[in-house]
């Protein structure tokens, strides 16, 4: 562990190395959690099954890829697809816990997230998958530092994503309802908003995002269906970090926390991977407990 | 025949049958032993998700850890820890009958003693935490537990620990774990029982109704939260010590601290009953179990799927539970007079279905 550690000081080029993976790797968690944001903060439903509707776009990925398809079609597919699906998960499901306590809506979500993950387990198995991109490996810094072109351009695509998104809650309809029935739903239903079809939307947006960032995923790591709920407390931890409604916060938390992991994996041990996004969820969560109980004494 | 005498003849009924299964259906007696093991589950999740309103996801943290309480302390009295685990169990250690025998009462307690010292610690880390953030946070810990137990060498890490082998005969092995279950879960059921008629459970109702008024009368609510969830701890700690020697092997991730499975199980079986009542998980642990054994074989894999389906049907669609069911169909079964005002106030909410029902219980 510290020989790895030391190698980090003599030899600063693995830096740029963990550093580049780190940033690349983050940018898709921090749009998986900017999905997770626009939920909670809209409707306040803490979706644990954010990891698996990632974890279902990588599949669709890979199922294209399986036919001989590239797996970057899937982005577009994935996005309608899971769209359809986040649709019918939230008629079925979320539209009866939205108003309900919220331990209802994370349990119903924690149910949905064993459904989506023993499906996926029993149609494409527990094994370890992947899809391949087919694009070089270029060798920068005098050969020292790789950078796969998938990841790069999926690294640009997760950006261009996200600045879609944001201009589309900025600028149309349907963004301004959702923002609208954000800041308070009662008065937004006055205005005549329609709040259950902006919250059937919300729900089918995040879905698609998840699904997007799913697919980017399988082309530059890998997925299996047990791996949805350490994506869902990556998504929890960075929102829990940076708040939601905090954009650039979300995008740091990402870059952040994806570079925290590899940090991690290089030092530790890849088998500490998933102990140090667990860790970090309790450092966060303990961290958020200390400000609040310095405003509750500022109360008193 | 008065109220008194007829449920003092229940319960005999109900623990005659538990005493006698093993003897009338020897070759049950494992899956019953492990059912009394799944409504000490429910029965220790509910002091806390029912009667408390902290909904812990992570529980199964002191199952875990009794379990390798018990493990490290019945092979620590007798042989070295280290070298034992790392021989995977390829050193054969032969156990006379009384090293075992100790090995196991002194395991039980520590097992117990020390889990409910990590709820008190763990319980400064995340009791601050509200609502979702408590599930989350609980989740995180148990989760984190796992992992850090498999990357721990000297308790045998991800390849676990076989537990010391019973010297006798095996039938006489099975019915010992059986009837250690079956104490296990009487004991949990006439503790909470006796605590649910105490002050406590008044003061933990006060903080799962309002958590700031319930300070503001003077509750001193972390100390509250914290004995709760010792209590919790110490008897999830003697089942996992007891359920690691039924199993004979055990492993981090499946069998010590299975989230997603045992874990579930817990909050899924209280609900299932009825929560914030002492008869609902016992109802619900025994249905699920009996639903899960009868039907788990012949689903093939699906097993899980129907699971996650369970979860969302009871969670969304059937949250009162059976025996919050029951009362809101059959109150004057249950002793409660329900005034019409109170009716009024008490029909609309499916989560918080009558002040009067638990006031009654």
């Amino acid at each position: 562990m510290l020989d790895n550690l030391s190698l980090l000081t003599i030899a600063p080029i693995f830096n740029v190395q963990l550093l580049l993976d780190g940033l690349f790797i983050g940018a898709i968690f921090a749009l998986a959690a900017y999905g997770l944001a626009l939920v909670w903060g809209v409707m306040n439903v803490k979706n644990l099954a954010q990891g698996d509707f990632v974890i279902m776009g990588g599949y669709i990925a890979f199922t294209l890829a399986e036919w001989g398809l590239h797996p970057i079609i899937g982005l577009p597919v994935a996005f309608v697809v899971m769209f359809a699906f986040g649709w019918i998960v939230y008629v079925l499901v979320i539209r009866r816990v939205i108003d309900r306590d919220l331990f209802t809506s994370l349990l119903a979500t924690f149910g949905i997230a064993i459904v989506v993950q023993q499906v996926l387990n029993q149609i494409y198995g527990p094994e370890v998958k992947t899809a391949e991109s087919g694009f070089e490996i270029r060798s920068i810094l005098g050969n020292q530092v790789t950078v796969a072109d998938i990841k790069l351009i999926s690294f640009l695509l997760a950006g261009g994503l996200a600045a879609a998104i944001v201009v589309f809650m900025k600028r149309s309809r349907m963004g301004q309802a959702i923002r609208a029935t954000a800041q308070d739903p009662r008065a937004a239903k006055i205005m005549g908003i329609d709040t259950d079809r902006v919250y059937a939307f919300t729900y089918s947006l995040n879905a698609a995002i998840c699904g997007a960032a799913g697919v980017l995923i399988t082309m530059i790591w890998v997925i299996q269906p047990f791996y949805g709920i350490t994506h869902s407390i990556r998504s929890f931890v960075i929102v829990t970090a940076a708040g939601f409604g905090n954009l650039p916060g979300v995008i740091m938390a990402g870059l952040g926390l994806g570079v925290a992991e590899q940090y991690s994996g290089f030092v530790l041990g890849a088998e500490f991977q998933q102990a140090t996004v667990v860790g970090l969820l309790v450092a966060v969560l303990v961290w958020r407990q200390i400000q609040q109980s310095r405003i509750r004494q500022v109360v008193q | 025949m008065n109220v008194e005498t007829r449920r003092l003849g229940l319960y005999g009924l109900l623990l005659g049958a538990g005493i006698f299964a093993p003897l009338v259906f020897p070759a049950y007696t494992s899956q019953v032993a492990v059912l009394w093991i799944m409504i000490l589950f429910a029965l220790t999740w509910d002091v806390m998700g029912g009667q408390m309103g902290y909904n812990s996801l992570g529980n199964i943290l002191f199952f875990g850890a009794g379990m390798y309480i018990s493990a490290v302390v019945q092979i620590g009295l007798y042989y070295d820890v280290g070298e034992y685990t790392s021989a995977f169990g390829a050193v054969k250690v032969d156990w006379t009958m009384s090293q075992y025998l100790t090995g196991i009462a002194v395991g039980l307690v520590a097992a117990a003693v020390i889990s409910a010292l990590l709820a008190v610690i763990f319980g400064w880390i995340v009791f601050g935490l509200r609502g979702p953030y408590f599930a989350i946070g609980t989740l995180g810990v148990a989760i984190a537990a796992g992992e850090l137990v498999s990357a721990w060498e000297w308790v045998g890490a991800g390849g676990g620990i076989s537990m010391p082998v019973y010297p006798g005969e095996p039938d006489d092995r099975s019915l010992i774990f059986y009837f250690l279950s079956l104490a296990s879960a009487v004991a949990t059921f006439v503790f909470l029982r006796w605590l649910y008629t105490t002050r406590f459970k008044l003061a933990i109702n006060a903080i799962r109704d309002d958590e700031e008024k319930a300070e503001a009368m003077g509750i001193h609510t972390l100390r509250y939260k914290t004995v709760a969830w010792a209590v919790a701890a110490f008897f999830l700690g003697i089942s996992g010590a007891i359920f690691g020697n039924m199993i004979g092997f055990i492993e981090p991730l499946e069998v010590a601290f299975p989230t997603v499975t045992f874990g579930i199980f817990m909050v899924v079986m209280s609900l299932l009953g009825g929560k914030g009542t002492i008869w609902g998980p016992v109802i619900g642990a025994t249905l699920f179990h009996v639903i899960k054994e009868v039907t788990w074989t012949h689903l093939l894999g699906w097993q899980w799927v129907a699971l996650g389906l369970l979860i969302i049907v009871n969670v969304v669609y059937f949250q009162q539970g059976l025996l919050g069911w029951a009362q809101d169909k059959w109150p004057e079964l249950f002793g409660i007079v329900v005034e019409d005002r109170d009716r009024a106030a008490d029909g609309s909410g499916g989560d918080d279905a009558g002040a009067a029902r638990r006031a009654a219980e």
